[in-house]
């Protein structure tokens, strides 16, 4: 596998229920490529994390997961609101999700974080009434 | 703790993917907070929970985790049912609340994270 393989998803941003399908279709692909399950975990994790931000602060976007031999990198693109302060945002706690996401389950400040435990690298471009593009990458194997 | 003796211990019903109860488990963890659950949890293979929405079974997919329980009999709908089938993931329901349910399993020797 010395070619990168990609694969590319619309991530819905009218509909909640239906937030996190990407990352579970995601799952499945790493697993039929034999990627070991640690890797898939923080993966998957991570992936969801952005996919859930996505729907809920962004009015959705799309997902990009590319994998290589010896690294997977997750894109998460929107073209929502833009995060006005990134470290601000990165700090666990920190959320201006509404209640009613609450209620659902979401929204208490902790899925930039984990997304950044979760993975090597993690890179946040964001502009205000553009968008914002999350960058992550994890490492596997040798 | 195998996945029916949480069930015996709960008078739990099953919902879906009764082939799975023999299988083993080791830790739970009971959260409304799937963001918690995202971020805390850690080879649990069963997630206790009063939330009822298709975002509990992904978080569980996503945490590999194995057995769903929806305490207070909250009944889930046919798709949330679909998804768990599609994880194989055992789904149940009690008439228990969160507390009572952790607890029943938690003095019944399924522990939270310490020995696994
Ligand atoms: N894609 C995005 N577009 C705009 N704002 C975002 C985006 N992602 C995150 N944010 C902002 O950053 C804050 C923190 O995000 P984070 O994922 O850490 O927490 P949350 O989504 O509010 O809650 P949780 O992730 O625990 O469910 C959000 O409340 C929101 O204000
Ligand atoms: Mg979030």
């Amino acid at each position: 596998m010395s070619d990168k393989l990609t694969f590319n998803f619309d991530v819905d941003g009218e509909d909640f229920t239906s937030a996190g399908q990407a990352s579970v279709q995601i799952k499945r692909n790493l697993r039929q490529l034999g990627i070991d399950s640690d890797t898939i975990r923080r993966v998957s994790i991570a992936m969801y994390e952005g996919e859930i931000n996505m729907v809920i602060h962004a009015g959705g976007g799309t997902a990009q997961v590319n994998v290589c031999e010896n690294c997977i990198e997750i894109v998460l693109k929107d073209e929502g609101p833009g995060i006005k302060d990134i470290d601000l945002a990165m700090q666990e706690g920190y959320s201006t999700a509404p209640d009613n996401i609450r209620s659902l389950g979401f929204g208490a400040g902790m899925g930039l974080p984990n997304m950044k435990r979760n993975t090597d690298e993690m890179k946040i471009e964001s502009e205000i009434g553009v968008g914002t593009t999350v960058t992550m990458r994890v490492n596997y194997g040798g | 703790m195998k996945i029916s003796t949480i069930k015996e211990l709960l008078n739990a019903q099953i919902l879906c993917c009764e082939e799975n109860i023999n299988r083993e488990v080791f830790s739970a963890c009971g959260s409304d907070l799937m963001s918690d659950v995202l971020a805390y949890v850690k080879d649990q293979a069963v997630l206790l929970t009063g939330l009822v929405n298709p975002q509990v079974i992904r978080t569980a997919v996503m945490m590999d985790m194995i057995c769903v329980i929806f305490v207070r009999s909250k009944k889930p709908g046919d798709e949330i049912i679909e998804l768990a089938k599609e994880s194989g993931i055992v789904v149940m329901i009690t008439d228990k609340r969160l507390y009572e349910a952790c607890g029943l399993l938690y003095s019944g020797g399924l522990r939270g994270n310490e020995n696994k």
